[in-house]
């Protein structure tokens, strides 16, 4: 459905996507994870038919997005970041002109039908400059929506939304990608593991990874992380830990809560209760945590070359960004 | 072609549902109403005086030059600044269908507050004494209908340049002060040699609208002036709009 290769967009001497490559096939739902500025919307935006690429090729549909720009725009819903609603139109006015803008059939049913799909029957005839944030974003999806398209682009669909919101839109994602092929964008690595059936890691206008959210999780995790409660101090018991064999990377987060990975192919987890015990200590907890799809972003990115043509250095700055929003 | 009728009749159904469209039409009115009743009144009391189209035609054409900017600078500004270009633009909607929408929606909003302005003959038809000479009424209004297409042809190709429409007024406002007064006294500082100065005349917007349309001439120099101004200002915020999408 998508198929894109070398795409490649300078902004002046800038260049904000380079030689990208990647596809996605129907029914999929593709989630684009970077930090801030690393090229999604550019991406997003060449292949809607907004702005032509400096270089490479992008297919939507099989059709071309520059020599066959308005074949795509008329299969591809798109949702921009910047939520572009006009505040002096009633939402189903607003859903009626997009509609009428891709020359729809039936445009009132079609429109009625994308209301009561969004859950937007109470403020159908309400001012859009009266919605609240959540409201609009499902006006917005509502508008990308309407003619039913082959191709859904979601760029940031939960950003500013509060969390029953975003749980809501996600679930809508899902049940879109059963129909629709989905290309989301996002910033927070939770999101895209719960939604997306693959992952593109994006970072400064590179691909870093492609690849299922599990499958991602599991290539940096040939050891795993556990976590161990104690009762009262554990002053001491990073060094007693030290002693065990299979286990690497003991730090303490808080008193009394000490987290270590097990090497690979080792399960040393039965020797460390023993030895918690019979140091004195009440192990009040332990359990296995799974290293997130946070750590793996970090460790990607952070492994990426430094790239000369970008001496402003803000990955490092937007992962910080990342990691706060993510957890 | 019905994109272009969508997006036009968007832009007009738009102007209704914000005051500035009655604002416009008010004070436009008004003042055509004062000045039509203080000519009835110097007519009342000079008895060589018998006012004719002139006297609401040449306001008219005056006020238009000054409403216009307000009427246009919204229409591809305003989409900037919203984000909402974003939509018309990934929407199946080729550029110049966009920018001839625009187009056509500020001028038919301007052409129907000018229609309210045919009130002035009928009523002048009925005080003057055999009623008024036809001819300036109906080469007259073509003038008006001529002005406003190009004026806001202009005014739409201006709007495309920005993303604030206060910026966009005031350019707009500039542009048609320039072309509507101050060219006049350009050409008469400079004399009347010259090919250069032949150009600074041809550009001249009033001189096209009071030379002959005014004294009920239809004239073809000037129908084709206005009629290529407008597409050429079209062209060129089409070619704007395409632009904006490099960036």
């Amino acid at each position: 459905m998508i198929r894109v290769e070398g795409l490649t967009k300078d902004y002046g001497p800038h260049r904000a996507i380079d030689d990208l490559a990647f596809n996605a096939q129907e029914g999929e739902i593709l989630g684009f994870l970077g930090p801030n500025g690393a090229g999604k919307t550019t991406t997003m935006r060449i292949l809607c038919g907004y702005m032509p690429p400096t270089l490479g090729k992008a297919e939507v549909s099989g059709y071309d997005v520059v020599d066959q720009s308005l074949e795509v725009r008329r299969r591809v819903g798109y949702m921009p970041e910047t939520l572009p609603l006009y505040p002096d139109m009633t939402v189903f006015d607003y859903l009626k002109y997009m509609a009428d803008l891709r020359h729809l059939k039936n445009v009132e049913d079609r429109v009625d039908g994308v209301i009561e799909k969004m859950n937007l029957e109470m403020r159908a005839s309400s001012y859009i400059s009266s919605l609240s944030k959540g409201l609009r974003q499902r006006v917005g999806l509502a508008q990308a929506l309407i003619h039913d398209p082959e191709v859904l682009i979601l760029d940031e669909p939960t950003i500013g939304l509060d969390p029953a919101q975003i749980i809501e839109v996600r679930d809508l994602i899902r049940e879109l990608g059963q129909e629709h092929t989905v290309l989301l964008s996002t910033h927070i690595l939770s999101e895209a593991q719960q939604v997306c059936n693959r992952v593109i890691i994006i970072n400064n206008g590179k691909i870093v990874a492609v690849d299922t959210p599990e499958r991602l999780q599991a290539r940096l995790t040939g050891a795993r992380r556990v976590t161990i409660q104690v009762g009262g101090d554990s002053d001491g018991l990073e060094e007693v830990l030290n002693n065990i064999p299979g286990i690497a990377h003991i730090s303490t987060n808080l008193d009394g809560n000490i987290e270590f990975e097990t090497l690979p192919g080792q399960e040393p987890r039965p020797e460390v209760a023993k030895t918690i015990v019979s140091a004195g200590y009440d192990l009040l907890e332990m359990r296995p945590v799974g290293i997130s799809l946070e750590n793996v972003f970090l460790q990607l990115t952070r492994d990426e070359p430094s790239h000369p043509e970008s001496p402003e250095d803000e990955p490092i700055e937007d992962e910080k960004e990342v990691e706060s929003e993510g957890y | 072609m019905r994109n272009i009728w969508i997006i036009a009749s968007r832009e007009y159904k738009l102007y209704f549902s914000s005051p500035v469209a009655y604002m416009i039409a008010f004070v436009l009115l008004l003042v055509l109403g004062i000045f039509f009743f203080l000519n009835l009144q110097v007519a009342a009391f000079q008895p060589g005086f018998v006012p004719g189209v002139e006297v609401f035609l040449a306001p008219l054409a005056t006020m238009l030059v000054m409403i216009t900017p307000a009427v246009t600078t919204r229409l591809l500004a305003e989409e900037k600044r919203l984000g909402t270009i974003e939509l018309l633009l990934t929407a199946p909607v080729r550029d110049w269908e966009l920018v001839i929408g625009k187009w056509l929606g500020g001028f038919l909003f301007l052409l129907t507050i000018v229609a309210i302005t045919i009130i002035f003959p009928l009523m002048l038809n009925q005080l003057v004494e055999p009623g008024i000479d036809q001819g300036p009424v109906i080469s007259g209004y073509i003038g008006i209908i001529l002005l406003c297409a190009a004026l806001v042809g202009i005014g739409v190709a201006i709007s495309s340049l920005f993303s604030n429409p206060i910026a966009a007024f005031v350019t707009t406002l500039g542009v048609f002060v320039f072309l509507w007064w101050i060219l006049d006294p350009i050409t008469q500082v400079m004399g009347p040699a010259g090919s250069r100065i032949d150009l600074i005349r041809y550009l001249n917007f009033s001189d096209h609208f009071f030379a002959n349309l005014f004294r009920g001439v239809i004239d073809l120099g000037d129908t084709i002036f206005y009629l290529s101004v407008t597409a050429l200002s079209l062209f060129l915020g089409t070619v704007s709009v395409e632009m904006g999408r490099w960036r």
